[in-house]
């Protein structure tokens, strides 16, 4: 695990006009690995995880420190294009939000602005995607059918597919499960296994046995500070800060 | 036990009371909205439908206009609410993509919705006096097709803004962030998700006001209506018929007045009826486009 980080967060502090939200934070990222960020309602994962491919870039009267490198260079310098770091660096969001197009186009939609135009390799393209997210079997014969009958499982890995047709390097999942059933949620996990082999992935979890079971390496966030970040292992079964252990444990309050 | 029941079921009964008073008063009102309409309508049909036939759709207006059909107003109409549109339907959306999307809450952004406000309460001669001074005389355009688009233009471009803001707004946000989130731009994000998406909006607002341009006559008075003509325009910078001005010059110019009121009354007829249509089909496009929205 000392493999050269893919991204470095380095001293990040953040602000939402005069608040607070993210202090002095720093931490690497391993390719080819998952990352959990886990940590109580508001403490910052989800604004931290909007960072790394500039999503907040969005909202109104933020402020940055710091630096967030990717590729030995920091993603917010003046030159860089936000739109550049989002094609390399993709996101699933907490609820599924396919387009209201039809299932082939959502994931053609990408690749096609971005210049892919030849036909045959946008099939290729969307069946390769739909394949590595596990959705091709389920989807094959309804491409043409508006994503928004798929069910809410299937949406979600429909967003996932989106995500990788874009070939991003990084995959950040913003509390990917939350709004699914147990056995979707099994199948997204799953998929996550399986993704890590070609991709980095970063995901933001309120499930604890979620974070032990996917992730190599997990980051506590308390009140918008790191507060430890370690193997999960080692996160789980001997965490070294006694807020860790209480909010894993399930005694925080 | 029993009295507190007793107590209680009084209280709702009152409850109840006013509740049917309220209701019936409600009732009562749309009854007499609906009786206005029906009336109005009603009258109109029963003085008109006589003067309706095949001949009177489709031949230009004889002998003084005592005689013959109003086709070349119903032709002349039809361009000037189609040139309207099409002045107003680009530049109104640009407008609506700019503040939604674009302008972020400062003085300049609210004197610009405040201007957008004032433009929809100006009363129509005005824009009608504007065009003439502006459009037919300043830019030379004369009394023509051009001019009172350009004109009818002027007075549905704000509806046209305001409803294409609001369509644009309701886009759901996290279609725009699942689009960026991609590496897509947001210009690009606009025209393939934001603009599809509130295109059912935009349209349904947009012919709402193309009802509306229908029936104006002040605007197109001094810009584009003639008096008399039994030539269709053969560019746009000819003048036309427009109904609601036949109507106005048969009612009130003419030499004919009474001999020719089920004439007026049957252009009546065919102009509301035209709204009405158009109306309707605003109606079915909003229904059509709820049946279709699913998040
Ligand atoms: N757009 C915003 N403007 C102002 N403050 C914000 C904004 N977004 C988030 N915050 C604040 O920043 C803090 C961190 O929010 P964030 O969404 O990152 O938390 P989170 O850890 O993801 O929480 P959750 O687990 O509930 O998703 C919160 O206190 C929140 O109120
Ligand atoms: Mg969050």
């Amino acid at each position: 695990m000392n493999e050269q980080p893919i991204i470095s967060v380095r001293n990040v502090n953040f602000y939402y006009d005069s608040f607070h939200a993210l202090k002095d934070i720093s931490l690497d990222f391993a390719p080819n690995s998952v990352t959990a960020l886990i940590g109580p309602s508001g403490c910052g994962k989800s604004t931290l995880l909007r960072l790394l491919n500039r999503m907040n870039d969005l909202i109104d009267k933020i402020r940055l420190e710091g630096e967030i490198i990717f590729e030995g260079k920091n993603i917010y310098d003046p030159g860089v294009d936000p739109v550049e770091v989002r094609k390399r660096i993709g996101m699933v969001f907490q609820k599924p939000n396919p387009f209201p197009k039809t299932i082939y186009k959502n994931i053609s939609y990408a690749p096609k602005l971005s210049g892919v135009n030849n036909s045959d390799e946008l099939d290729a393209v969307v069946e390769q995607s739909l394949r590595q997210a596990v959705l091709w079997d389920e989807v094959k014969d309804i491409l043409n059918r508006s994503a928004m009958t798929l069910s809410g499982g299937q949406q979600q890995r429909l967003c996932i597919a989106r995500a990788l047709a874009m070939k991003p390097d990084i995959i950040l999942m913003d509390e990917p499960t939350s709004a699914l059933d147990p056995i979707s949620t099994a199948k997204i996990e799953e998929l996550i296994d399986e993704l890590k082999k070609d991709y980095t992935i970063i995901i933001v979890t309120h499930n604890m046995q979620q974070a032990a079971r996917v992730s190599d390496k997990t980051g506590f966030f308390y009140l918008g500070s790191l507060i430890e970040y370690d193997v999960t292992k080692k996160i789980f079964t001997m965490p070294q800060v006694k807020q860790t252990e209480d909010y894993i444990t399930g005694r925080f309050g | 036990m029993i009295s507190a029941n007793k107590h209680g079921f009084t209280l709702s009964k009152w409850r109840y009371l006013k509740q049917d008073i309220f209701l019936v008063s409600v009732w009562f009102s749309a009854l007499l909205l609906a009786g206005i309409v029906i009336a109005i309508f009603g009258y109109i049909i029963i003085n008109g439908i006589g003067a309706i036939n095949w001949e009177f759709l489709t031949t230009p207006p004889r002998e003084m206009m005592t005689k013959g059909g109003i086709m070349p107003a119903i032709v002349g109409t039809f361009y000037l609410t189609c040139g309207a549109l099409l002045v107003a339907l680009p530049l109104g959306v640009a407008a609506a993509i700019y503040l939604a999307e674009y302008a972020k809450d400062g003085s300049v952004v609210r004197f610009i919705r405040i201007m957008i406000n004032c433009l929809a309460g100006v009363p129509s001669v005005v824009f009608g006096l504007f065009g003439l001074g502006f459009f037919v005389i300043f830019l030379g355009f004369g009394s023509s097709i051009l001019a009172g688009s350009l004109t009818l233009g002027c007075i549905i471009l704000p509806t046209i803004i305001s409803a294409s803001e609001e369509a644009i707004k309701s886009v759901p946000q996290t279609f725009r962030e699942a689009s960026l989130a991609l590496g897509i731009s947001k210009w690009q994000t606009i025209q393939k998700i934001v603009l599809p998406v509130a295109l059912s909006g935009i349209m349904t607002g947009s012919v709402l006001s193309v009802g509306r341009a229908a029936g104006e006559t002040a605007p197109i008075m001094f810009t584009a209506a003639t008096f008399f003509t039994t030539q269709l325009p053969e560019s746009i910078f000819d003048e036309v018929m427009a109904l609601p001005y036949h109507i106005y010059v048969l009612a009130t110019a003419g030499t004919y007045i009474e001999e020719t009121r089920p004439l007026q009354y049957g252009a009546v007829l065919v102009l509301i009826s035209l709204i009405f249509m158009i109306n309707i089909g605003a109606i079915l496009l909003r229904i059509y486009s709820r049946k279709n929205k699913r998040w």
